[in-house]
């Protein structure tokens, strides 16, 4: 059993965290870059930084994965970083030619305090951005919050560095996308049109990271937002950021430099929060929804009805990221299932605050940590305690998932052994209704294992 | 603006979107003659400028310059490599019974977790990830108690025989002193608390190796020597993937030789300890243990050799060379000739399948450490294959001359290549198969060719005999599949 030292008695830790459940900010910047056309991330820290991130996102998508690095050395630590990055810029656009390279910190840049605002102006009177083309920035350092700080500090840096009001409105809408796989991201794009809304959906990592196999190696596939979306999402009628942690902050920012109102939601998992996020696309563009939506929705609901015997009392562990734990619950409370213990290691005084308003009212006896030592180690724990029926959370739960001997669905990032995450959607009814099925299917091969001879059932 | 005025005559640019530079070549700025390059590939193909010295194409009609290596890459590449940490790292820790914290912010913890097969036949601690998870307070005020709290919590947690504090970037920054709190810690708990100065600026991957080295020396010294055979070796620079020190010890065992320690293959810390008492250092992955055995010979005059156990020549090679050392013991000799003689009579026939098939076949090579790259070449031509490209992230002078030596005219030699290169030279060379690690696999696969991992994420032992006839039916597997019917190949269509 490789967690055979775990202990079942929890002990305060002071400075010790043991199998994370997070990871630093510069890969959620990355990732966010990546959804944008024609960008390169650059890694403005360590080769190392970069070589990691790019192959933590490889194994995730199994898709090449493109970034550039500063390439730091010791020179450079001592007297700064600029140097490096302004020959990294030079050398970018002259031989890889993206449209745009979105620049981001790690913790050796942001520690010997290199100004990326600062850099990135110089790169501009210097004359090093080509006509056209674009260098963006966004701080990121991996000694504050998580890859979900990373991602959101990123995101905001499109809004503040691209958006731009001309004072005409469009007939637009923008929805700012919470830290979700291309799937999700396509499958918002099909709601909205069948909504019969415009919007401008940002980042957009669809037909980046799920890119067809055509024989060559593309280094800027055809999709992500491009720069003259982002340009407009200043002129935009409203925004809809999915995400308190992940996408407000953008959304945030949007108001600020552009007066864009917005309203927060929950990424749409599960029942209850996809029917938010249907009603709030209907009010604000004053559109009803149509008989496929509310078809779908049925279908949803029918399978929650017909399936809710095998459902009840099930006990749930899960560990993740904020924006995506938060609407996990709630759809496991509509499913009549018990989240018993909850873990996510990205701090936050906000998500703490809405996670345990949803407990309380619902589910006051979980156990729910996040921030430091908030870990798979304090979960594993937990789950030695109070042990429960099901596991929800990324690749990493498999080591726990076996040594309990209990079922494990994969959810969230990274998933580092199985395919499907970036190709069939997660959210809306549709992908709530995968979700469902995985959840049933989990709880019922384990039933139809375990089954004695004479309790093995045909139908269930 | 796409004419083609702007793409080079290769065909193969055009495909990628790649841009070739036209006219003078300059390094670092400077103009450089072109006749100094006369026979290097930059003539046909595109080359990010500044890295014209670290790509090479045979051609032994004309005197070609040194391909320069041992370099930092230029800020901006979309480099293959990593840094100094990952470079500690890969070779410390299939140390299983030691305890690997490392000291810093959550990345390099998180990254680096049990993404290794580094497999352990007793404890697995080295597949759990240990982070002092160093926060924004931390670097202002310093993480020395931080670091000195987390490990008296994870020794009584875990009661690991030795641990292992590796030190990020920005601990090299902020000044902690890593050295007197693992004394101290050593002090109270009374197991060695070693330091590992990775600091990932520091240099390239290969300084992490020397950092992981030296970790090593401090161990190496302080077991006991006793009841250790005169026949004796340790094995360097085999780190267990997949089983395979397994398979290299049972070799040697056969032939009468005891395995003191593996390093790091398998790894344990009493072995670590008592390392100095073999005759006989045996290293393979030259880059990362040469260090470590040249500084046993001088320390505790111990020789070594240098082996690989790739390929059935090699492999075949590596035992005979360790024999030659015990002439007073001519039945360790006899005893491995028997080895490779019943291991080749199995093995050869079996291999013919995949010969027929392959012959003909190209493949482009681009690992870690130039030294596989050898014995790849060499297995590869066993089973039929030719090699068009062969490359390296870390290869040093010598590593290169020697590719030169072995290759055939034309093939493309590289020192930190980068996706578009790696892509076009797979393209316009025509190769069938890309041997490299987890980055270069899905390039591969779009670019529609066979794939085999011969890095971290082998799933299956390719070192020793049975290793050369795995590693010919994956290659066959994946080169042969019928998935390339439908996937539109080399750039090309269907």
């Amino acid at each position: 059993m490789l967690l055979r030292h775990t202990s079942k008695e929890v002990k305060v830790r002071e400075g010790l965290t043991i199998n994370p459940a997070k990871t630093c900010q510069p890969i959620g910047a990355m990732y966010a870059a990546l959804g944008i056309h024609g960008c390169l991330p650059h890694s403005h820290g360590s080769q190392g930084c970069c070589s990691y991130h790019r192959s933590t996102l490889t194994r995730h998508y199994k898709e090449p994965v493109m970034a550039a690095t500063s390439s730091f050395t010791e020179g450079a630590s001592v007297f700064g970083g600029q140097a490096n990055l302004l020959a990294a810029i030079d050398t970018i656009f002259a031989v890889y030619e993206p449209d745009i390279i979105a620049v981001h910190s790690t913790c050796l840049s942001e520690t010997i305090g290199d100004d990326l605002q600062q850099m990135t102006k110089k790169a501009k009177d210097d004359g090093k951005i080509p006509e056209g083309k674009y260098v963006i920035y966004a701080s990121t350092p991996s000694f504050i919050g998580s890859h979900v700080t990373g991602y959101a500090n990123m995101v905001t840096g499109m809004a503040t560095q691209f958006a731009e009001s001309t004072g005409v409105k469009k007939s637009q809408f923008n929805i700012i996308a919470g830290w979700m796989e291309p799937s999700d991201m396509r499958e918002i794009k099909r709601l909205a049109k069948v909504m019969g809304i415009n919007i401008v959906l940002f980042p957009d990592t669809s037909d980046v990271l799920d890119a067809p196999q055509t024989g060559k190696h593309v280094f800027y596939p055809k999709g992500g937002t491009t720069v003259d979306e982002l340009k407009s999402s200043g002129d935009s009628i409203a925004s809809l950021a999915l995400g308190s942690v992940s996408a407000e902050p953008a959304a945030i920012a949007l108001e600020k430099k552009c007066k864009v109102p917005f309203e927060t939601l929950d990424i749409p998992i599960g029942l209850s929060a996809t029917d938010r996020f249907i009603m709030a696309i209907s009010k604000v563009a004053r559109v009803s929804v149509p008989e496929e939506v509310t078809t779908d929705r049925g279908r949803l609901v029918d399978v929650m009805c017909d399936m809710e015997q095998y459902l009840h009392g099930k006990r749930v562990a899960l560990f993740g990221d904020p924006d995506q734990l938060l609407p996990l619950t709630e759809f496991l409370l509509d499913l009549n299932m018990k989240p018993v213990h909850i873990v996510s290691g990205t701090p936050g005084q906000r998500f703490e605050k809405q996670m345990r308003q949803l407990l309380d009212e619902r589910s006051p006896a979980t156990n729910f940590k996040s921030g430091l030592q908030a870990d798979m180690f304090l979960l594993h724990q937990w789950m030695k305690n109070e042990p429960v029926d099901l596991l929800i959370g990324n690749t990493y739960g498999k080591y726990m998932a076996r040594d309990e001997d209990i079922p494990f669905i994969r959810f969230g990032f990274p998933i580092l052994d199985r395919i499907g995450h970036s190709y069939f959607p997660n959210i809306g009814y549709g992908g709530s209704l995968r979700l469902l099925e995985k959840i049933l299917n989990a709880i019922m091969d384990r039933q139809d294992r375990d089954a004695l001879e004479e309790k093995f059932e045909l139908v269930m | 603006m796409m004419n083609d005025e702007k793409w080079c005559t290769c065909g193969a640019c055009k495909t990628i979107g790649f841009q070739p530079r036209r006219g003078s070549i300059r390094v670092k700025g400077e103009e450089i003659p072109q006749q100094y390059f006369k026979g290097m590939a930059m003539e046909q193909i595109g080359i990010l400028e500044g890295r014209e010295r670290q790509v090479l194409e045979k051609n032994s009609d004309v005197a070609q310059a040194d391909i320069a290596c041992d370099t930092s890459s230029l800020s901006g590449s979309v480099s293959q490599r990593a840094c100094v940490f990952c470079g500690s790292r890969v070779v410390l820790y299939p140390v299983a019974d030691a305890i690997h914290l490392v000291h810093g912010p959550i990345g390099c913890a998180a990254y680096t977790w049990d993404i290794r097969g580094a497999v352990s036949s007793g404890p697995e601690l080295h597949r759990l990830s240990f982070s002092t998870d160093l926060q924004e307070m931390d670097v202002i005020y310093g993480g020395e108690k931080k670091l000195y709290k987390s490990l008296i919590e994870l020794i009584e947690q875990y009661k690991p025989k030795a641990a292992f504090i590796y030190s990020t970037c920005i601990v090299g920054l902020i000044g902690d002193d890593i050295e007197a709190v693992c004394k101290k810690v050593a002090r109270e708990t009374g197991i060695p608390v070693l330091p590992v100065h990775s600091e990932g600026f520091k240099g390239t991957k290969k300084d992490g190796y020397k950092a992981a080295c030296h970790a090593l020396m401090k161990l190496i010294g302080t077991g006991s020597t006793e009841d250790i055979s005169k026949y004796s070796i340790n094995i360097l620079g085999e780190f267990n993937l997949a089983g395979e020190a397994w398979i290299i010890r049972q070799y040697y065992e056969k032939m009468g030789i005891e395995v003191v320690a593996t390093l790091t293959g398998d790894g344990r810390i009493d072995a670590v300890r008592r390392a100095h008492g073999a005759t006989l250092n045996v290293v393979q992955c030259s880059g990362s243990m040469t260090w470590l055995a040249k500084e046993m010979e001088e320390k505790y005059g111990i020789p070594y050799i240098r082996v690989s156990y790739f390929g059935i020549e090699d492999m075949s090679k590596s035992l005979y060379d360790v024999a030659v050392k015990f002439p007073d013991r001519p039945d360790i000799m006899e005893a491995a000739k028997q080895i490779v003689s019943e291991e080749v009579k199995t093995l050869y026939p079996s291999l013919q399948k995949f010969k027929k098939a392959l012959t003909g076949k190209k493949a482009a090579i681009y690992v870690g450490g130039a030294f596989k790259t050898f014995s790849l070449i060499k297995a590869l031509r066993s089973i039929g294959m030719s090699v068009v490209l062969a490359g390296s992230q870390t290869g040093n002078q010598d590593d290169y001359a020697r590719l030169k030596e072995m290759c055939d005219e034309g093939t493309v030699i590289v020192d930190d290549s980068n996706p578009v290169e790696l892509s076009k030279f797979i393209l316009e060379k025509g190769a069938d198969l890309l041997i490299g690690g987890v980055k270069e696999r899905p390039i591969a696969f779009k670019l529609g060719i066979g794939f085999c991992d011969h890095n971290h994420e082998r799933k299956i032992p390719l070192a020793g005999f049975i290793g050369m006839y795995n590693f010919a039916l994956e290659v066959y597997q994946s080169v042969m599949s019928p998935v390339w019917q439908f996937a539109p190949r080399k750039g090309g269509s269907l």
